[in-house]
């Protein structure tokens, strides 16, 4: 579903990603850890198209579709979902009205008819239970006096209404008290199917505790490192990074 | 920002002007110039009585000793009061006396103009007066508010039929010497709106006033006089355009509102007059003076106005909260885009107990356009337990735009509780970016981002202008779920 090839790419003029190779199938779930600086973010904006960080090599297809040649609207379009770490508020738009034009869009891209106002907002308490939002925050401007937490599991939330194809979640759980780590845990689990690919970027292992990657990368200095399974995350965990960051020094 | 993103807000600051077409109407005109005979003239026109023709010579007279304002923050070329026409009217055989009678083609101007003049047709629940260059050619619904004791026509109707309500309130809150543009309208004025909502009737639709300026080289000084008697409720629109042209016209209007005990006035304006092209040629140059006076105890008056057309906007609607417990509201949307200017904000001066005022100002600038907020709170030495809450936002469209707040404080009493808080913000790259992430065009992007920042003053605004007022920002239905 997603090939990344020698993946270069800088935010400003300072190159960040160095050559990064990856390969995401349907139905997998892969997590990216690595220290702070080693390009998780940097991946992730340049995967949804940011403004800011410029590609100066290699190249990444997504359903076998030239990625990068995308606005970010048509990678949101085609069913690339980015979590952000920092959601945005936008004041004075409410939080269903937001989703809806949003899912509507979506929807048209993929011909399919779009959703009246009440059709919208029988699907989005549906949605909105099964991540355990309050039904207070649909009305609410998007993401405006939310806690943290609430930031979160309203990403989980849009996730869940937009249904995309790849979902990338940029340390999604950072700043999440144990409860709310759970909740959004099992949003991202219920998403997990046949057809969908999650790729989560993590700083810490706990996350994977709840949502068990079938794929685990460590980045280090704007490459993947090592690969391997769900035990690799917790030898990291032992470890920390600085053993690996020694290891690979040299390579610098 | 990106270039998607720049291009967005780019086509959004060059939305076309769909009023500028030109009515093809015989006008009658006085020749241009201002002296005493052209008022004489005017006031002849109308068949005024003696003291109303008086009442404009004062008003002429004092405006010679006075020179035009230059304390606002905008930039334009001398205006040649002389180089102007002070009234000009569609030829008509004799005053119309239903809307059959109308010139089909002014109807058909008012139709494309979104405003349907003929009952059948007109919107559901809005009476409409329309006043086309300096004269009113036509009010809806007149028979049957009169049956509830509500007076709603043009003003030269009220000069004749209701002599001493127009004789006891005009001037009562604007007086005739007031300030250089006020001083001109009262020497000068050639029609407007009247409405009289008599002791405890709450009028049961929304009135409305459609100005249209048609003729060439001439201003439009139109006056609007609004009295709620004790109990009396009344909510009223104004909306405005004109055709598109290379020279500047002078409009400069005067509002006066009276609330007496327990009656509330809410007054919407949604003001598109042509804004002049992308340089900057042509476009109206509006100056007007609105001013209402919470006169009993317990009134309210509250003003709601969007913004978004004139090459100059100068417009401050103010409240004098004199009843106690009277209260004064100010919800603004004022747009620039272009090399448009406006210069505006309101006064609130406390002068009963316990009164109350609200300002939310929420200005967008794009393009070259520069923006004012100026505003000032006065709350009197006598005004115990007087309150203020103000709010002013900026938002910037674009780097090459301009926004600026000059709010003024006099409090005379210590017992005022005075708030005010203020944000200029750009338009977020992270909003976009979020926005598109989530799979909306930049476009749509932008209009909703605008549109929520402007929520809070189109929530005051009476469905029908909610929506138009939408459309001019060209947004989709906001809140229809959220």
């Amino acid at each position: 579903m997603l090939e990344i090839r020698d993946l270069m790419a800088g935010a400003g003029d300072k190159p960040v990603l160095k050559g990064l190779t990856l390969d995401v199938r349907a139905g997998e779930v892969h997590a990216i850890m690595g220290p702070n600086g080693s390009g998780k973010s940097t991946l992730a904006h340049v995967l949804a198209g940011r403004d800011g960080f410029a590609v100066t090599g290699g190249s990444v297809r997504f359903e076998g579709k030239d990625l990068l040649a995308m606005s970010p609207e048509e990678r949101a379009r085609e069913g690339l979902f980015l979590a952000f770490q920092y959601p945005v508020e936008i004041p004075g738009v409410g939080n269903s009205y937001f989703l809806k034009s949003a899912l509507n869009a979506v929807r048209k891209h993929r011909g399919l008819p779009e959703l009246d106002a009440h059709e919208f907002l029988q699907l989005l308490k549906q949605k909105a239970r099964s991540v355990q939002i309050a039904e207070n925050l649909l009305n609410r401007p998007v993401n405006e006096g939310f806690s943290g937490g609430e930031k979160k599991r309203n990403e989980i939330l849009q996730m869940a209404v937009l249904e995309p194809r790849l979902a990338v979640l940029d340390e999604t759980d950072s700043g999440l008290d144990i409860d709310a780590l759970r909740v959004v845990a099992d949003g991202i689990n219920a998403m997990r199917s046949k057809e969908r690919a999650i790729v989560m970027i993590t700083h810490y292992q706990r996350l994977l505790d709840y949502v068990v990657p079938d794929r685990v990368h460590v980045l280090l200095d704007g490459r993947l490192v090592r690969s391997g399974g769900k035990e690799l995350a917790l030898e990291l965990e032992r470890q920390g990074y600085a053993a690996l960051e020694k290891e690979f020094a040299g390579n610098r | 920002m990106s270039e998607t993103d720049k291009r967005a807000l780019e086509d959004m600051a060059r939305q076309e002007y769909p009023y500028g077409f030109v009515t093809p109407v015989e006008e009658d005109r006085v020749a241009k110039g201002l002296n005493e005979d052209v008022i004489r003239l005017i006031s002849a026109k109308k068949g005024e009585p003696d003291w109303l023709l008086e009442w404009r010579l004062k008003a002429y007279r004092h405006w010679l000793t006075m020179t035009e304002p230059r304390w606002a923050r905008l930039c334009y070329s001398p205006i040649d009061y002389q180089a102007i026409s002070y009234y000009a009217a569609p030829r008509m055989n004799a005053r119309p006396k239903s809307i059959e009678e109308v010139d089909p083609e002014i109807l058909r101007t008012y139709d494309k103009l979104g405003i349907p003049l003929a009952e059948r047709a007109a919107l559901a629940g809005v009476a409409v007066d329309a006043v086309f260059d300096s004269v009113s050619v036509a009010t809806t619904f007149k028979d049957k508010l009169r049956q509830m004791g509500i007076l709603f026509c043009s003003f030269s109707e009220a000069v004749r039929e209701h002599p001493d309500l127009v004789r006891k309130w005009l001037g009562s809150v604007v007086p005739p010497g007031d300030n250089f543009f006020a001083a001109l309208n009262s020497a000068v004025f050639s029609d407007g709106s009247f409405c009289h909502v008599p002791r405890g009737v709450r009028c049961p639709m929304e009135l409305s006033t459609y100005f249209r300026i048609n003729a060439k080289e001439t201003g439009q000084f139109e006056r609007t006089l609004i009295v709620a008697e004790e109990g009396a409720s009344v909510s009223y629109l104004e909306g405005c355009t004109a055709p598109r042209r290379d020279e500047n016209q002078l409009h400069a209007a005067v509002v006066e509102l009276v609330a007496l005990d327990d009656a509330s006035i809410k007054y919407s304006t949604v003001q598109n007059w042509y804004p002049g092209d992308r340089e900057g040629r042509g476009g109206i140059f509006n100056f007007v003076t609105k001013r209402g006076r919470c006169k009993g105890a317990r009134s309210r008056i509250s003003w709601t106005q969007v913004e978004t057309g004139s090459a100059i906007t100068w417009k401050y609607p103010s409240c004098i909260l004199q009843g106690d417990g009277s209260s004064g509201e100010f919800y603004s949307v004022a747009v620039t885009n272009h090399r448009q200017q406006a210069d505006t904000g309101t006064k609130m001066i406390h002068i009963g107990k316990d009164t109350r005022s609200t300002i939310i100002s929420k200005g967008i600038s794009a393009g070259f356009g520069q923006n004012s907020y100026r505003g000032l709170v006065r709350i009197a030495p006598g005004a115990e337990n007087a309150r203020n809450y103000s709010q002013c936002d900026s938002l910037l469209l674009g780097d090459r735009c301009g926004a600026h707040t000059f709010p003024n404080l006099d409090v005379q009493n210590p017992t005022a509780q005075v708030e005010h808080e203020a944000s200029t913000s750009r338009i977020g790259e992270d909003q976009l970016f979020y926005c598109r992430q989530r799979g909306l065009s930049p476009e749509d992007a932008v209009n909703l981002i605008v549109n929520g920042f402007c929520k809070r003053v189109f929530k005051e605004l009476p469905m029908e202008f909610a929506v138009e007022a939408q459309k001019l920002l060209s947004v989709s239905l906001e809140g229809s779920v959220g």
